[in-house]
């Protein structure tokens, strides 16, 4: 028998406990939902100390726009000021104030959002020491956090900003099904993890479907998960543990807040943030991918009633992308690698825009610090390739893969992702079509200040690293 | 006796691998990167005949018998020529069946000849293919406990038949820098060490073979297969590619090989640009990524997109290979952010189609749009180095290849989804 989604049994359970205070006598107090609980072990525990840097007061003038939803402005303006986005026009009067930025002949973008990286936890250099980001000794460390194994001196930071990125969700590796929790950084090198923690973003959860797991514990080890069977046996054992756990709290927090002696239950790391995503608090984000495997993970979050955020990597997502439009789950994807694995041997070009061409929504993602630093080429190229077959595929329909969606899935696209009146004044503006392989950044903007600028060489950083390195300057 | 029957076998099996149909084709009206001294040629002809460029050029005549393709302006290039991969070595990386890119538990497997191993029928060779990857470099690997003198490459085509090696024992393989060193017992100073132990022994199994077979010569820290093996790289006549990234490496790598006068390639230099006049001087190649520019690690400190243009700067020649094997097709997105990053657009195109002709001496062959050459050659629906550009059609040896791999058969099977009397799988 399948276990009711837990919102439901929370409702059944409050609906009952109504039905039973009102026995009791009208004056009791209402029993709190239990959406209006505040779990306070579920709640971030590291706040972000990101700071942003003095931001420009500028207006960008005769640039192509790609605003990211969708819209093009074909020469338009945007001005930026006190680090948010003013105004996004064809026309606009410019303060007098205001730093006038021509881009004549150049492109503006939002800045690009990278939802799937390792930057800083398999940072450069790739040597062990600062191999932080598998925590390879158990198929489940929801307990462990990205951020507590980020390196911010890492020097692809610097190359990413270079290539447009503005924020980016850096999570744990996939060796284990439950991988840990991941973290949303500003590309803003700070000199701690927290100082480039994006504020308020939602907590995300990295889980694993598939070989990995499988190779490392089963081939590797000889212990579960030995089969895809373990790997999803594992995922429902853990979600019945967590959701007694959550059961737990949210009975400790009810008599809590209704005054009654309660003692709290004892802490597991790992079974906090499994209940965070049974209390929609914490997104998840799960490498999968075979287009069957993703089909049963979606089966196991309707049976726990918890939502997949998106599927990682997902190189079959063109296969069943009805069911995952249907589901509301979003595909991250690369533009085209394959045959790397089993399990990738079906990758093909046209991945990211048949999944959109179906109503799914499509992410582009790098999981590789190289191409992170080209995410616009790799949008290119798959739309290149979707325009060959006819699905016609236009350049502000291709960047919202690697803005608008990626902000999505990151929770953050209501105040990143697109260049619209009121959000956060991350903005890229290139120096050509950004669907050009000739293409460079220009400027790069976060929160309004000028992080990257190819003009000024005090816009472009030297990380501690390279520092008196025969790298040094070497770009 | 054996050798001349060798070199007839060899010579009816190169005649038999050209189209048997003598068919006659006229490119016209392409823009022809003819990557010759005839540079760029508008509105120009290239005609195939028996699968060779018989001419090339703006007053071409054009045979009644000729088949048309009409390019309509748009850019014919010679086939890329992938400098470094192992297309047909390897399948599905992670299948270690399918896998037959390197030999481990051995310090020298000189005589491993990749030329054995190369499967024609992969799946990695349309995919590349229909890119524009008309001829490929397979290497032996190091990686994984391989072996310090990895084996001998192969030259293959990405055609559609069973004879596809173009040369076998195009090269020799050997690695200094991090990889070196960790091969050889945990130095760089031991792996030069072993190096040129094994080019002393070879040189001395060469001088004295009769005393060899006597057993009257010295123990040899190498077998007799890998000894002969090393024999043409002694002689200069087959290249030996050193990995090396570092500067002070490849530094290594020319003094060792001006000390046994050998025909370097350096594979990786990544800090190349920092030596450029060294290499320059003495005219050794270099097959580079033009991607990497982050330090990797402490071998690869000075990597930077502006490797290539440094390196054309200074009059180093160099190819470029990104050693993908799987997507290996995306060279021309390397080369063109080489471009982006200082390097002349007919530099990155020559890096990625006669440069690579000329470091392994096919140039006699491919690598041009030029009577007499074989006919590998693209048309593209755009700038073949941007990555919006696909191929439209392309040939290799004169024959048209097909433009569907097992990609766009998945690709068309998902395309649309529709109510199905039958399961998907049955369509075809």
């Amino acid at each position: 028998m399948a276990i009711p989604p837990l919102k439901n049994a929370l409702v059944a359970g409050a609906v009952g406990l109504a039905l039973g205070l009102s026995a009791c006598g009208e004056s009791d107090p209402p029993a709190p939902d239990a959406e209006d609980l505040d779990i306070s072990v579920l709640q971030d525990n590291f706040e972000s100390t990101y700071q942003p840097l003095p931001p420009e007061h500028v207006v960008i003038t005769n640039a192509t726009i790609l605003v990211g939803n969708g819209e093009r402005l074909d020469k338009g303006s945007i001005h930026i000021r006190d680090g948010k986005i003013k105004a996004i026009a064809e026309e606009m009067d410019v303060p007098g104030d205001a730093q006038v930025v021509d881009a004549e002949g150049g492109w503006v973008t939002p800045g690009i959002i990278d939802s799937h990286s390792h930057l800083g936890v398999y940072p450069s250099p790739g040597v062990w020491a600062h191999a932080d980001g598998n925590e390879m000794v158990s198929p489940n460390t929801a307990h462990v956090s990205a951020e507590h194994g980020l390196w911010p001196q890492d020097p692809g930071f610097l190359r990413a900003i270079e290539g447009g990125v503005t924020s980016a969700l850096i999570l744990p590796g996939s060796a284990n099904i439950f991988g840990g929790r991941g973290v949303t950084v500003k590309m803003v090198p700070g000199r701690t993890a927290q100082d480039m923690k994006f504020p308020d973003a939602p907590q995300t959860l990295k889980m694993a479907c598939g070989e990995n797991p499988k190779r490392v514990y089963g081939q590797g080890r000889g212990s579960s998960p030995y089969t895809r069977m373990g790997n999803k046996a594992e995922v429902r054992s853990a979600f019945i543990n967590a959701q007694d756990y959550l059961d737990r709290w949210i009975d400790y927090e009810r008599k809590k807040a209704a005054g009654e002696d309660a003692e709290a239950p004892s802490r597991d790391l790992s079974l906090e943030t499994l209940a965070g995503v049974l209390n929609d608090e914490v997104l998840v984000h799960n490498h999968c991918y075979r287009a069957d495997e993703m089909k049963h993970r979606l089966d196991i979050a309707e049976e726990f009633g918890y939502q997949i955020t998106a599927f990682h990597h997902a190189v079959e997502s063109y296969k069943i992308a009805d069911t995952l439009a249907e589901a509301d789950v979003c595909s991250a994807m690369w533009s085209d690698w394959w045959g790397f694995k089993m399990e990738a041997w079906d990758g093909i070009r046209e991945n990211v825009p048949m999944v959109e061409a179906a109503g799914a929504c499509a992410v582009l993602h790098s999981d590789s610090a190289q191409d992170i630093q080209r995410l616009n080429q790799e949008a290119a190229k798959a739309m290149a390739a979707a325009n060959r077959v006819g699905l016609d595929v236009t350049r502000e329909q291709a960047i919202g893969w690697i803005t608008l969606n990626a902000a999505k899935i990151l929770g953050i696209d209501e105040v990143t992702g697109s260049l619209e009146a009121g959000k956060n004044a991350d903005v890229v503006i290139w120096d050509g079509d950004p669907f050009s392989v000739y293409s460079r950044t220009q400027q790069v903007y976060v929160d309004g200040a000028r992080v990257f600028d190819r003009d000024d060489p005090a816009r472009q950083g030297e990380l501690d690293f390279t520092l008196g390195m025969l790298g040094e300057g070497a770009q | 006796m054996l050798r001349t029957i060798a070199t007839i076998i060899t010579v009816a099996a190169a005649t038999l691998a050209f189209p048997l149909k003598a068919e006659v084709i006229a490119i016209t009206g392409g823009q022809v990167h003819t990557l010759g001294e005839a540079g760029v040629l508008e509105d120009a002809t290239v005609l195939i005949r028996d699968g060779r460029i018989e001419a090339v050029g703006q007053d071409v005549s054009i045979p009644n018998d000729a088949r048309r393709i009409d390019a309509e302006g748009r850019p014919v290039t010679p086939g890329i020529i992938d400098a470094h991969g192992q297309i047909g070595l390897v399948e599905v990386s992670a299948v270690s069946g399918s896998n037959d890119g390197a030999v481990s538990g051995r310090a020298f497997t000189a005589a491993f000849d990749v030329a054995d191993a190369i499967n024609p029928a992969s799946a990695l060779i349309p995919i590349n293919r229909v890119e524009g990857i008309t001829r490929a470099v397979v290497a032996p690997g190091h990686g994984g406990g391989g072996s310090l003198i990895a084996g001998q490459g192969a030259i293959i085509d990405l055609g559609n038949g069973y004879d596809t090696l173009t040369r076998q024992g195009a090269a020799m393989y050997a690695s200094l820098g991090e990889t070196g060193a960790q091969l050889s017992g945990g130095s760089r100073a031991a792996a030069m060490l072993h190096l040129r132990e094994a080019l002393q022994d070879a040189q001395d199994y060469q001088d004295n073979r009769a005393d060899y077979e006597r057993r009257e010569r010295r123990e040899y820290a190498l077998g007799r297969l890998d000894l002969d093996a090393l024999g043409p790289v002694l002689e200069g006549e087959m290249p030996l590619i050193i990995n090396a990234h570092r500067a002070s490496d490849i530094r290594a790598a020319l003094r060792l090989a001006t000390d046994f006068d050998l025909q370097l390639v350096i594979r990786g230099g990544a800090e190349a640009w920092k030596v450029a006049e060294e290499l320059a001087a003495v005219d050794v190649p270099v097959l580079i990524d033009p991607l990497q520019n982050l330090p990797g690690n402490f071998e690869s400190l000075g990597s930077t997109l502006e490797n290539a243009a440094r390196l054309h700067e200074d009059g180093v020649r160099f190819a470029f290979a990104t050693g993908d094997s799987h997507n290996a097709r995306n060279i021309t997105q390397a080369a063109g952010n080489a471009v982006a990053h200082g390097l002349p657009h007919e530099a990155a195109m020559a890096a990625i189609m006669s440069v690579p002709a000329d470091i392994w001496s096919i140039e006699d062959r491919v690598g041009r749009l030029e009577s007499g050459l074989e006919a590998d050659l693209v048309i593209w629906d755009g700038d073949p180095l941007d990555v919006t550009s696909y191929p439209d059609h392309v040939f290799i040896r004169g024959a048209e290849m097909p433009m569907e791999t097992r990609h766009t058969r998945l690709r068309d099977r998902y395309l649309e989804v529709h109510d199905l009397t039958l399961p998907l799988a049955y369509p075809r």
